[in-house]
């Protein structure tokens, strides 16, 4: 490489000129650069044309989009040949908000729409401050008065009715919330030099990274009402909460754990020459460089936990993948479950890419 | 604490012994050690009272009685009159075959991909891309889901799809043609890893001569020789026939061949592919991270092409690559516990249904939680191992 540096540069040379068609000359340089490309490039021509042809044939061209209220007449004639996108306008106040009493829906969707509001706020990074954490809890406190009700005139609902899209953003967003200063901890205490408190950390991590969200998800449900005193229980949602809390910080604490590795020694060393106690420390010092370093991989773990509620179903909790499993058990509309998976994995697909984007776009800006 | 004054502290009793710092360090410690423990002994008593109200023997004992569980299907033989470590064995058994065949397939499938990603055809590159991040934002449960309800909608057993004569697409799975393995058969596939592993030897022998004198050495003939020569000889000489078993189709249901159920495929479809959109990422930077020099050096050094990926490209990619592949397998281990969604019987499904018939539920979580520590130690182990070898050696 160093030779490399010796050389003077070669003199300039003005670029080639652009001859012919630009559309043909893309089409050249990336589909038909060569005989084996020009040959790949044939083959998947037609497949993606069959599949793109076959795909609007069944989902566009032969669908069926709306049909008269609880029949699926039309859409059962048109099995096969056309998909039934008339299920979701006929299921969608269910898929979206469950049993949640029908007159009241407003709540869980306003609920929906400040969980939104609260994620892009929390993008921005001219909103990294101190306040931000306010408004969550502010936010949060909200959607709490929102879903459960019973001030201000709105009914009570109880959790057992609450379903669909918040309970997916709740279960996510709690367990971020609570996960994170819990994985902060954690991995203060990983990287403690005191052996008791390192060896507990490790332990946790450990063990939690270890098994399946099943398994502890499993133990939520069934094992807790063991673990408590006799006659007290708590709701089941709350539960499966818990259970991702503790989940979620044991995967976060190893993301962070990453980001105080890579803070230089140094920045320890002049925190601790201007005698700041070890709380000051990492607050003032250690902890915002530290996760300032980790944020696109904290943003990856974000989604994969986003994913890991869905796991709920196994347990009965009714989230958004569970709501859209119940709406097809209905008799006249079991045959078109193909139809609600997609609408349920589109509304998954842009939370997800919209985290994914958000966490490629920062770490193309985290070198400024 | 005491920096403007240079003379060095007076002396007290405890603290003297310990510093401050020490001492303070040694309250957290036995302050949250004390939490931990009366958490725990809170919850260890609350569940001795709460199992002897419900009359539940603690200890392994169940584990000798009779389960009278169905297993759909199992490598092992299983009846329901087994014992429950039987059908745990059997769960078990189930697990590591969706997670070592997954795993496999989804490495190849996640490189395939991978490389794609890279290929200067812009259509290719444009697909893996799009394959990529569709798979990798929704949800591994709803994806099963999702293919278990296509294999449902597969046409009945009568009308199944025939892609290749032999081989039958239908509501009840995928029906392969199969070659039965007895003793014989065995016999030969021993002798295969025989030969590979002699094989391995002789590589490395020649490995080692080549460092010495800096001949290269023909690999070929002893590849040939070994791997494929040994198990035919063996063959030949036992006198073993490889008859092909091809399925059939009798009355509703299919006879003889390999019979893959619709839930094992579902939950291996979904595993491959949605890891695979992972590992081809894992596989993307990875070769991504070879410094643009080493490709335009091997390229002045006039190598072909194979050879400059194999012994220049590869081996810098797969240091990046191999940790974050570890993870990859884990992750898919313990997702294959996502099978109890769609009645597949693995370790985590037959535990649930232990736990539903005796009740014994910290036992078979305990049960599973040693299974996959068991699992990932494993395979953590194996790839630490495979790590240090292919490492940087460094002076």
């Amino acid at each position: 490489m160093s030779v490399m540096t010796d050389i003077p540069d070669a003199p300039r040379a003005a670029r080639p000129p652009q001859i012919g068609n630009p559309v043909l000359r893309w089409l050249r340089t990336n589909l038909f650069s060569s005989i084996p490309n020009g040959i790949l490039s044939v083959v998947l021509l037609t497949v993606i044309g069959k599949g793109i042809f076959s795909f609007v044939q069944w989902g566009i061209a032969n669908a069926v989009w709306l049909t008269p209220a609880n029949d699926s007449g039309a859409c059962r004639a048109a099995r096969g040949v056309g998909a039934c996108w008339a299920i979701i306008p006929e299921k969608y106040r269910f898929i979206l908000f469950g049993t949640y009493p029908f007159d009241q829906q407003w709540r869980p969707a306003l609920s929906v729409v400040l969980f939104i509001a609260l994620f892009y706020l929390s993008s921005r990074r001219a909103l990294w401050r101190r306040e931000l954490a306010y408004l969550w809890i502010g936010a949060l406190a909200l959607i709490s008065m929102l879903m459960w009700g019973g001030v201000f005139g709105l009914s009570f609902v109880s959790q057992d009715r609450w379903g669909g899209l918040p309970v997916t953003l709740i279960l996510a967003t709690f367990g971020l919330a609570f996960g994170f200063p819990l994985g902060i901890l954690v991995a203060l205490g990983r990287r403690s030099n005191l052996p008791a408190i390192r060896s507990l950390s490790v332990i946790y991590v450990e063990l939690i990274r270890g098994v399946p969200l099943v398994s502890l998800l499993f133990m939520a449900s069934v094992m807790f009402p063991l673990f408590m005193p006799s006659g007290f229980n708590i709701d089941k949602l709350l539960r499966a909460q818990v259970a991702i809390i503790l989940f979620a910080g044991a995967y976060l604490a190893e993301v962070i754990r990453g980001g105080l590795q890579a803070v230089p020694r140094g920045q320890y060393e002049a925190a601790d020459a201007l005698g700041l106690s070890y709380w000051r420390k990492h607050r003032l010092i250690v902890l915002p460089q530290a996760i300032r370093h980790v944020i696109p991989p904290l943003v990856n773990t974000f989604i994969a936990f986003f994913k890991d509620t869905s796991l709920v179903l196994i347990i009965g909790i009714f989230d958004l993948l569970t709501t859209a499993k119940t709406a097809i058990i209905d008799p006249a509309w079991q045959q078109f479950s193909v139809e609600v998976y997609i609408f349920v994995a589109a509304i998954y697909f842009v939370f997800c890419f919209a985290m994914s984007r958000y966490s490629r776009s920062l770490e193309a800006t985290s070198g400024r | 604490m005491t920096s403007d004054d240079p003379r060095p502290p007076p002396r007290r009793r405890l603290s003297a012994a310990l510093g401050p710092n020490a001492l303070k360090g040694l309250l957290w410690q036995v302050l949250v050690v004390g939490i931990a423990v009366a958490v725990i002994a809170f919850l260890w008593s609350n569940t001795v009272t709460n199992l002897s109200a419900r009359r539940i023997t603690t200890g392994f004992a169940f584990l000798g009685r009779e389960a009278g569980m169905p297993i759909a299907e199992s490598l092992l033989a299983y009846n329901p009159r087994d014992t429950y470590l039987w059908a745990f064995v059997v769960g078990i058994a189930n697990t590591l075959r969706v997670a070592v065949i997954g795993i496999v397939l989804a490495s190849i499938l996640g490189t395939l991909i991978g490389i794609s990603r890279l290929s200067s055809n812009w259509l290719l590159s444009r697909m893996a891309a799009v394959y990529v991040e569709t798979l990798r934002d929704i949800p591994l449960l709803l994806q099963l889901l999702f293919w278990y309800v296509l294999m449902q909608a597969l046409p009945a057993a009568r009308s199944a799809f025939r892609p290749v004569e032999g081989v039958f697409l239908s509501n009840r799975g995928l029906i392969l043609p199969a070659i039965p393995l007895g003793p014989p058969q065995l016999w030969v596939l021993g002798a295969g890893a025989l030969g590979l592993a002699a094989f391995y030897l002789v590589r490395r022998w020649q490995v080692a001569q080549q460092m010495r004198d800096g001949k290269p050495r023909l690999a070929w003939p002893f590849a040939v020789g070994l791997i494929i020569g040994l198990p035919v000889l063996v063959s030949v000489l036992l006198g073993v026939s490889w008859t092909i078993e091809w399925p059939a189709l009798r009355g509703f249901n299919f006879v003889g061949g390999l019979t893959l159920a619709p839930e094992y495929f579902a939950l291996l479809i979904a595993l491959v592919t949605y890891t695979s959109a992972f590992i081809a990422e894992i596989v993307r930077s990875g070769i991504q991270s070879v410094p643009r020099g080493q490709w335009d050096a091997a390229n002045a050094l006039g190598l072909r092409r194979s050879f400059m990926l194999r012994q220049i490209i590869l081996p810098q990619a797969l240091r990046v690559i191999v940790p974050p592949m570890t993870s990859q397998y884990l992750n898919l281990t313990k997702n294959s516990s996502l099978a109890v969604a769609i009645g597949y019987q693995d370790v985590v499904s037959i535990a649930n249904t232990t736990l539903n018939q005796t009740g014994q539920a910290i036992e078979a979580i305990a049960l599973i939680m040693a299974v996959f520590l068991t699992i990932s130690l494993a395979i953590s182990f194996f790839m630490n191992w495979y790590n240090s070898r292919i490492a940087l050696v460094e002076r």
